[in-house]
């Protein structure tokens, strides 16, 4: 049967099981619009602005185990998708991304709508094509799911002219796909995870040190059994969070920049820290130098060898699935007559303990006058049952949802760690909402990021996502204020916004309920009214406290063990 | 330190792009880059060389392996290896002075390849040091133009980089 290059991209779709994708259209898309239009199973999400489509299509597959599809046209479409793209490359999101392109014979000759997608994005995809024959499109769509999703998760562009997309050709759509420079990793080497369960049952400190790799590789039951047999600390970071239930005890909290005490203390002093699926990031360890002067040794398992010993020294490196491997490192620690020396354990959790008291738990100084952004966030957890799926832009509002809200279970925490990108949330939210009919998703957000695609509560209204918008709003830029505070003598230099839209208005003008929330007593009645609502979008603009910190905080270019608790200021 | 890596990749357009972007993105230097085909027209063959730490030499290697369409990767530099460079170098020769240049050439195997009443080209392959040592042997201010491929190289025996 013969098709034509744009229907050939759709069938692909349907084959690989596509159920949603998010896209804007153009003209150098325009037949794939219409191979789309004359078709039911996929079905398209019209978003407002290109980022969105991606940043949807990213929270999609990051609240399921699916590839996220986004479908953009050429020149500025692909231009704006470009900050989504990269969003999900940091976060290694398994996503492919349709972009048309000017036609063949005009590329190069700087055509209306024109621009190099695959070399603009060459260095934020895990690998990009240019369709240059209708009969490579269906390969060439088999090779970026099977990139997109196998290895490391990342995205990957398919750039198609708009000639090659009209142009027809017999259709089949390969079985199997065999890429020979491409090979990805499944077990550990054997001796090496022998190595590891030796080290650690040796440890008279030892502590697990677990990432978003856990959660991409659908590896927490695993890390859960794992840690609860080694009965060891167990910290999970940004990415991480859900990986291992928070409301454990065996967990000690986030690591890092805004980790608790005894997180940061635990990866500073332990004597073997075993990483899983985590990458030594300047926001987790902080000052490099600073960590290495305390001798530890360190197991690290990733599926990409590029990412151990890129920061840090590694004794005992792994390289394999993680789900694999840790039912290795189960097996072998099972089968192990040795068992974790118990007066070590406890002399070990003794010391941990002290650290929990010394930083005091997770804690903020509450207002009967004025909303603490904490408060809400607690809130928040309490009327969801903490059963919600949460999504966050970037700033201090994503701390505090990191910090406060208990992840027991992964894919619940939507928030973009690695590239740290502003406007992320609503937008994910919708891809949340749209793979997980029924289920409630609140996108933590604040005045400043929201706005940077506030655009998307259309979108929200064409498709009936029920989103809940806690939005807190504290007039500044509050992560940036809170630097400016602590390392440049207090000059808020363009961190206060002025001139802020009336947000329940702007809800409102939307098709939306707008709520807008001042006394720390409307706080649960407001959460309690919108949460309610199963079948609206609310929109709640709590008037949170411009002045409130995030802590702790282990500053930029510092140690694990230099960390500022609340009332070192 | 000096390093000397080879590389099998993907013959597809954008694939030297992607080597080349991964150093630049990454601040790893170039010293030089050779590639061309190999026997197989699917396949090209890269030979880089670069300089860095241990750390940033593991990094590379393992960045390298990470791109899609490098099949494989092998540092020269690890083992026995043989590396080569073709320099063209035009210099100003008349008269006497042409004698002498061919003599120097002739010291480091290079031979004449175009003569002028006024230029002389010599080609000369060797390795990358050689071949600098062959335009410190030279006055400085009769070259005219300097061309290198850059080094390709090589394992010795049965150290071999194939699919």
């Amino acid at each position: 049967m013969e098709l034509t290059g744009a229907e050939i991209a759709i069938r692909c779709l349907q084959e690989e099981g596509v159920e949603y994708i998010f896209g804007y259209p153009g003209g150098a898309v325009l037949h794939i619009y219409d191979a789309l239009f004359q078709q039911d199973k996929v079905k398209h999400i019209l978003v407002r602005h290109e980022q969105a489509a991606v940043h949807a299509a990213d929270g999609y597959a990051r609240s399921s185990e699916n590839v996220g599809v986004a479908l953009v046209t050429s020149g500025p479409g692909i231009t704006n998708a470009v900050t989504g793209i990269a969003t999900a490359y940091m976060d290694s999101i398994p996503m492919v991304i349709i972009s048309g392109q000017v036609p063949s014979y005009a590329i190069g000759e700087d055509a209306f709508q024109e621009v190099d997608a695959v070399g603009i994005t060459r260095p934020c995809v895990k690998h990009n094509f240019l369709v240059k024959d209708v009969k490579d499109i269906a390969l060439t769509i088999k090779k970026a799911f099977y990139l997109a999703k196998s290895g490391r998760p990342g995205p990957v562009l398919v750039d198609i002219p708009k000639d090659i997309s009209n142009q027809k050709t017999a259709y089949a759509y390969p079985a199997s796909v065999n890429i020979r420079s491409y090979n990805p990793v499944g077990k550990g080497d054997s001796a090496q995870i022998k190595r590891a369960v030796q080290m650690l049952l040796e440890a008279k400190r030892p502590m697990v040190y677990a990432g978003g790799g856990v959660v991409l590789a659908g590896a927490s039951a695993q890390l859960t059994e794992f840690v609860r047999l080694l009965g060891a600390p167990c910290t999970n970071t940004l990415m991480g969070l859900g990986g291992y239930p928070a409301t454990d005890k065996l967990f000690v909290g986030m690591p890092g920049m805004h980790g608790t005490y005894e997180a940061c203390m635990a990866m500073q002093y332990c004597d073997v820290l075993i990483a899983i699926g985590a990458r030594f990031d300047d926001r987790v360890i902080g000052n490099v130098e600073h960590f290495a002067q305390v001798p530890r040794k360190i197991i690290h398992i990733d599926i990409d060898p590029s990412s151990i010993a890129k920061r840090v020294k590694v004794d005992v490196p792994v390289v394999g699935d993680l789900k694999l491997v840790l039912g290795q490192l189960l097996g072998e620690l099972r089968s192990s007559k040795q068992k974790p020396n118990a007066s070590d354990m406890a002399t070990w959790w003794k010391q941990v303990d002290e650290w929990r008291v010394k930083g005091g738990g997770l804690r903020y100084k509450n207002s009967t006058e004025i909303i603490k952004p904490q408060y809400v966030i607690e809130k928040l957890y309490e009327i969801t049952a903490g059963d919600a799926f949460i999504t966050s832009d970037v700033g201090q509002h994503q701390m505090w949802a990191a910090q406060y809200y208990k992840f027991n279970k992964p894919r619940r925490w939507i928030n973009s760690g690695g590239l740290g990108t502003m406007g992320f949330g609503l937008p994910a939210a919708m891809g949340v909402q749209l793979i997980n009919p029924g289920a409630t998703v609140a996108c933590v957000t604040g005045e400043g990021s929201i706005q940077m695609n506030i655009q998307e509560l259309s979108t929200c209204k064409q498709f009936h996502l029920p989103i809940k918008v806690v939005s807190l709003n504290n007039r500044y830029l509050g992560m940036v204020r809170q630097w400016q505070e602590f390392f440049h003598g207090n000059r808020y230099s363009e961190s206060y916004m002025d001139a802020l839209p009336d947000f329940v208005k702007l809800a409102e003008a939307y098709g939306h309920i707008g709520i807008r929330i001042d006394k720390p007593s409307d706080v649960e009645p407001a959460l309690k009214e919108a949460f309610a609502r199963k079948k609206d979008l609310v929109f709640m603009d709590f008037q949170t406290d411009p002045t409130e910190n995030v802590f702790p905080m282990v500053p930029g270019g510092k140690g694990l063990s230099e960390v500022i608790l609340a009332e070192d200021l | 330190m000096r390093h000397i890596i080879s590389l099998l990749m993907e013959n597809e357009a954008g694939a030297l792009s992607r080597v080349a972007g991964l150093f630049s993105a990454r601040g790893y230097n170039i010293e030089s880059l050779a590639v061309a085909p190999t026997e197989d027209p699917t396949l090209s063959r890269m030979t880089i060389v670069t300089s860095g730490s241990d750390a940033v030499i593991e990094q590379i290697n393992k960045q390298l392996n990470k791109l899609i369409d490098v099949a494989a990767v092998m540092d020269l530099s690890e083992g026995e290896h043989l590396e080569r460079e073709l320099m063209l170098v035009k210099v100003r020769a008349e008269g006497a002075m042409c004698d002498e240049i061919k003599r120097v050439a002739k010291g480091f195997h290079g031979r004449v390849i175009d003569e002028s009443n006024s230029t002389c080209t010599i080609e000369l392959t060797d390795t990358c040091a050689k071949l600098d040592e062959f335009l410190q042997a030279i006055d400085r201010k009769l070259i005219l133009e300097t061309v290198r491929t850059g080094a390709s190289g090589i394992g010795c025996g049965e150290r071999i980089l194939k699919l």
